[in-house]
């Protein structure tokens, strides 16, 4: 080695000894009166497009809290993103990084990931840190005698499976009119796109239907041998279980193939603006679930624009953002951790409230359609209210269309069959309790 | 000065035959073990073991079982994060098919089923060589990957293709603080480095070296080129195999096919050219290099207070990242661990070089 290499060389190792000194101490300021939200976003990567919109809402809606009511109940919110990249070990990663934080740890998080929330199940009862799961993560977690922390607010797989076949039997008349009929569905090929394979096989044994699955590998941007399937089999309907840059490679395959869009449905996560929007015009007639919250702008939007974004507080780039599908699914999200948090206040005071605490707040949780529309959430979201035995709350969902250039909601609200789901999650939720030696707590 | 051998005088076989002949690599690597695990436990928090020790040591161990069938025996593998998956999910269904079995039983034997899949996939290796084998490797990744993911038998039918595991408890000490995971996998590593460095060299170690050097020189010479790759794909995928088993059951707790892709299998292969191949030591710091530091980089400016936007951040902490990769690269050709002897070297004269 020469000489003039040595001394970069050495500048290297300080600069990484003194990176890791500081990564170190950072844990350990200290902190005022406030509730800590850490956020596992993934703003880069191939999930990247649907991840911004979601962090971005998340993140405006908390500062709304803070500007236009000084916080919850006078305790100001602190936040801090971590960037996950959808990936499991560096999810877990950030979670560690960020659980501590604050002066009581973190409230709750919401990875946006089924993955993380996979591997996050197994460490938040040790740390006492609940997890909201709105419309992903473990269908089964709505047990809550075996998954004390986990929180599927609003709707799990199970019930997006549940409602979709519930509509394609609407549409062809009934579900005797099932018999026979082929539906595929297009998955993405990890815990995610999984989950409904049950719950549509048990439908598919009870109407006779057949089931094609057809998995997509990550990060889903080659499907040409799905679509070749496709072409062959001629299924009736198309469920689509995709996330990112797959779906929308997944509608532009339907229509290079020539499937009609109108009989493709996404789950909630398909159906969001950057899943339709590269397909453009073409992409008109595809249908997604909308849970939570559709697009559009409510007055919540306005309080976002007048305290947040007026004054150049806003963290999307591009204002059009406010009031897109996942945005508005951040938003509401946020929402009910804020709303969480409020309603643990009224057992434990006004003051920064630890995991533990959060967690009573959440299986408590009761939002009715009154707060709904104070909160200025009307028209976005179906009221939840949770138990000590269920925590999912509601399962409602409806459907959308794309126009070429807006989504519609196009139906009424449909209601998953708890009878059809019902004992698929004590099952499964008894088969984990039995693998992790778990034993299930008894709800009053 | 400090760093110096003399009067250190070898009287006897043994001592010359000694696994760190010198009496101050000695007692640093002594003190090193010691301040690993009675000194570390008590200084390390929870983020420190869970998020970059903990990872850290079984990626060095998995580093150590790819070095020794690439960097010792000249075999390139890019498929043994597949071997890792298989010592995952043989551990796990060891685990839920035998309840009783402790869980270092079901370690060696993960490993073992390891071995012989490792070993399957490196028949091609007696035919075939360099570039060609490492595509041939790939076959192992796909398989491995499909397998997983589709016989739903591995997963115990898991409706998602997920599978979690129970907390560990190995003879009533129940593994479930990170300090307890901290000092298991430290044990585990120790035990499973000293028995790489001794293997190296010892007659399988130098026959492997031989093989890498030039196979037909040392066919000549009468090592069996057959014995030598086979043992090389067996102890790599051992090694590599109880990694993944310490992988999904100490550090993940839970994980899917996904967690094991071809990813992973490059990365691997970068920790050793990184760290420096045909070299123990290197496997260590070629994992710490790939798994610690983007995690320290991507904090850096948060810890500066630099008002980055977390895309940006990300961004800029590949940016770095890939930069000293290839700085290093540069540098030194063959890994930190020959800069890391070449300083042992320098310390030696002094402070009166030539």
């Amino acid at each position: 080695m020469n000489r003039a290499a040595k001394s970069p060389l050495l500048a290297a190792c300080a600069g990484t000894l003194a990176a890791i000194s500081i990564a170190a101490s950072a844990p350990a300021l200290a902190q005022a009166k406030e509730q800590f939200f850490p956020m596992l976003v993934y703003r880069t990567g191939p999930y990247a497009p649907n991840g911004v919109p979601f962090a971005d809402g998340y993140a405006d809606y908390l500062k709304l809290v803070n500007a236009r009511d000084g916080g919850i109940n006078g305790v100001k919110i602190a936040f801090e993103e971590c960037e996950t990249g959808y990936d499991t070990a560096r999810g877990v990663e950030c979670y560690e990084r960020l659980k501590g934080k604050g002066p009581t740890g973190a409230t709750v998080f919401q990875p946006l990931s089924t993955g993380i929330t996979f591997a996050l199940t197994d460490k938040a009862p040790q740390d006492k840190v609940p997890l909201i799961t709105a419309g992903y993560g473990r269908a089964d977690s709505v047990d809550g005698e075996v998954f004390t922390w986990n929180f599927p607010l609003g709707g799990t797989y199970w019930d997006a499976a549940d409602i979709l076949v519930q509509h394609v039997a609407k549409i062809e008349g009934g579900f005797d009119k099932l018999k026979g009929k082929k539906i595929a569905l297009v998955y993405h090929d990890s815990p995610y796109g999984k989950e409904p394979i049950p719950l549509l096989q048990k439908r598919a044994k009870m109407h006779g239907f057949d089931l094609l699955l057809l998995p997509v590998t990550h990060p889903g941007v080659e499907q040409s041998a799905t679509w070749l399937q496709i072409r062959q089999q001629r299924p009736d309907f198309v469920f689509l279980w995709g996330w990112g840059v797959m779906n929308s490679t997944a509608i532009k395959q339907a229509v290079a193939t020539g499937y009609p869009l109108e009989k493709m449905y996404g789950v909630w996560w398909s159906g969001a603006e950057p899943d339709v929007l590269p397909a453009g015009k073409d992409a008109k007639g595809y249908n997604a679930l909308v849970f939570l919250a559709p697009a559009g702008r409510g007055k919540v939007h306005e309080d976002v624009m007048k305290y947040v974004y007026a004054k150049g507080n806003g963290t999307a780039a591009n204002k059009e953002e406010v009031g897109e599908v996942l945005y508005n699914r951040g938003m509401v999200s946020a929402m009910m951790a804020v709303e969480a948090v409020r309603h643990a206040q009224q057992k434990y005071g006004k003051k920064p409230l630890t995991g533990e605490q959060v967690r009573w707040g959440l299986e408590n949780f009761s939002i009715s359609e009154a707060q709904i529309k104070k909160l200025g959430f009307e028209g976005f979201m179906e009221p939840i209210k949770t138990s000590c035995s269920n925590h999912e709350g509601a399962h409602a969902a409806r459907i959308q269309a794309w126009d070429g250039s807006k989504w519609h909601v196009t139906s009424g609200v449909y209601q998953s069959d708890m009878k059809v789901i019902e004992p698929i999650i004590k099952q499964s939720a008894a088969d984990y309790a039995k693998e992790k030696k778990i034993t299930p707590r008894k709800c009053g | 000065m400090l760093y110096r051998e003399n009067g250190q005088f070898k009287t006897s076989y043994r001592k010359d035959e000694a696994l760190l002949p010198i009496a101050q690599d000695r007692y640093f690597i002594l003190a090193l073990l010691a301040f690993a695990f009675l000194a570390v436990p008590f200084l390390a928090s929870d983020y420190l073991f869970l998020s970059i020790l903990n990872p850290f040591l079984i990626m060095a161990l998995a580093a150590v079982g790819l070095n020794l069938l690439v960097g010792y025996c000249g075999q390139i593998s890019i498929g043994h994060a597949a071997f890792m998956s298989v010592g995952a999910y043989a551990a796990y269904n060891l685990m839920l098919r035998v309840p009783s079995l402790s869980f270092l039983v079901a370690l060696v034997l993960a490993g073992l089923i390891a071995a012989v899949v490792g070993m399957l996939f490196g028949i091609p290796s007696l035919r075939i060589k360099g570039l060609y084998l490492a595509v041939a490797t790939l076959a192992a990744q796909f398989f491995m990957d499909w397998l997983f993911a589709r016989v739903k038998w591995f997963t115990n039918y898991a409706p998602s293709g997920s599978v979690s595991t129970a907390t560990l408890d190995i003879f009533g000490w129940r593994l479930d603080s990170p300090a307890s995971k901290y000092l298991f996998l430290l044990a585990v590593v120790t035990v499973f480095t000293l028995l790489a460095r001794n293997l190296v060299r010892g007659h399988i170690g130098r026959a492997w070296m031989a093989i890498r050097d030039m196979d037909v020189a040392a066919e000549v010479i009468g090592i069996r080129p057959v014995y030598a790759k086979l043992t090389a794909f067996a102890v790599s995928s051992f090694y590599v195999g109880v990694a993944g088993a310490l992988w999904g059951f100490v550090y993940l707790g839970a994980w899917e096919p996904l967690a094991f892709n071809i990813t992973l299998s490059l990365s691997l292969l970068f920790m050793i050219i990184i760290g420096g191949m045909g070299s123990i030591t290197g496997s260590f710091f070629g994992a710490f290099f790939i798994i610690a530091l983007p995690i320290v980089l991507d904090q850096v400016p948060a810890a500066l207070g630099a008002p980055l936007s977390t895309a940006t951040a990300s961004h800029v902490a590949s940016m770095v990242f890939g930069a000293l990769i290839v700085f290093f690269l540069i540098v030194e050709p063959h890994g930190l661990a020959r800069l890391w002897a070449i300083g042992k070297e320098k310390l030696r004269l002094w402070p009166f070089p030539h």
